[in-house]
């Protein structure tokens, strides 16, 4: 009665100590599988309206930037219509380079 | 405030700076905006303080949150950038927090909220992205530069895809600071709007009661909604901080 009472006394402690011992691997990234360590990837909001808003403002920025860019330089150097229209082009490029970065295929992980 | 003219809706005046802190505020610009800054840094520092302070082996309420968010960052850090992630845990802990404080200080009633101002969070994503440049020039010299020309393709591209990525590079500025600044200002617009519907029908007489009712209760579950962005959107921040610093680091 004893011995069965420490065997299974001592199982428990083992038991336990195997599942702390995981948690704490877990706990220090040892434990975990390495590929899969990403939950959600990057943990970015997947709703909808998140990502449309994501991409509206990935769009939109690169375009602001590339006419400021473009009107500046047309400003200091008084060349009016050349840099915006070049910017312009550039910063529409721009903005669906970030999109694509964003959304493309083989980039899931951002 | 918002419904002082039965016919217009003044959804924008809670943007406004007024000199804080009475005389010594005014005499030098110390605007709410600034006092709530103070006070979000405080709060952040305070949190920390007196949440580790027992360093019990078993945590108290306050110090549980204090290691949770400790714990959070860290593997934000290291899941993200790598093991270099290590180094960056602090700048990131201090944006995070910051910027988190910021966006739930404003929920809160008579509360002002910084991070609703552009000047505050390009201020933000500027500093972010002059870092990561500065990381990326001290980890990899002049081969930094490769960044913006990716390998395989043809020479001749280059001219075209070259201004194109520094571009694309230089628009992070701008998404970073926008993305924070619009969700914030825009939340906060709507709970304008909708209060001074309130007001509004709840003051057109019976026929306005039941839609008074109705804005209150949006009203309601933006505020839930609200506390919901004001993280997310502190979170989001961070870990596109950390993108870019993997970025930074790794090179692609």
């Amino acid at each position: 009665m004893s011995g069965t009472d420490g065997g299974s006394g001592g199982n428990g402690g083992g038991d336990s100590f195997d599942s702390r011992l995981r948690a704490a691997r877990e706990r220090q990234g040892l434990g975990r599988p390495p590929a899969s360590g990403r939950p959600g990837a990057g943990g970015l909001p997947t709703s909808a309206l998140g990502v449309g808003l994501r991409v509206a403002v990935e769009l939109v920025s690169a375009l602001a930037l590339a006419v400021a860019i473009g009107w500046g330089l047309d400003r200091w150097l008084r060349t009016a219509p050349v840099f915006m229209a070049l910017f312009v082009l550039l910063g529409g490029a721009a903005g669906v380079l970030n999109v694509w970065r964003l959304m493309g295929p083989g980039r899931q992980a951002r | 405030m918002a419904a002082s003219s039965s016919s217009s809706i003044d959804a924008l005046s809670q943007f406004q700076l007024h000199p804080s802190l009475g005389l010594i505020g005014a005499s030098v610009n110390f605007t709410q905006s600034n006092l709530f800054m103070v006070i979000a840094g405080a709060l952040v520092l305070a949190l920390l303080y007196y949440g580790m302070r027992p360093r019990a082996m078993v945590p108290g309420r306050l110090q549980a949150a204090a290691e949770l968010s400790y714990e959070f960052i860290q593997s934000m850090c290291v899941d993200t950038i790598g093991p270099e992630g290590r180094r960056f845990f602090p700048f990131v802990f201090t944006l995070f927090f910051f910027i988190l404080f910021g966006n739930l200080l404003g929920v809160w009633p008579y509360d002002f909220t910084f991070t609703s101002h552009i000047a505050v969070t390009l201020a933000m994503a500027l500093f972010v992205v002059c870092m990561v440049t500065v990381v990326a020039l001290r980890l990899h010299g002049l081969h930094f530069f490769s960044y913006f020309m990716p390998a395989g393709v043809p020479k001749a591209l280059a001219p075209l895809l070259i201004p194109i990525e520094i571009l694309s590079y230089l628009s992070r500025i701008i998404s970073l600071s926008v993305r924070l600044f619009a969700n914030m200002m825009a939340g906060h617009v709507m709970l304008e709007v909708f209060g001074a519907f309130v007001v509004m029908l709840g003051s057109a007489g019976l026929l306005g009661i039941v839609p008074a009712g109705v804005s209150l209760a949006v009203n309601v579950a933006l505020i839930g909604f609200e506390i919901l962005v004001a993280s997310l959107q502190a979170y989001v921040f961070a870990i596109l901080t950390c993108i870019y610093l993997h970025d930074a680091v790794h090179l692609h």
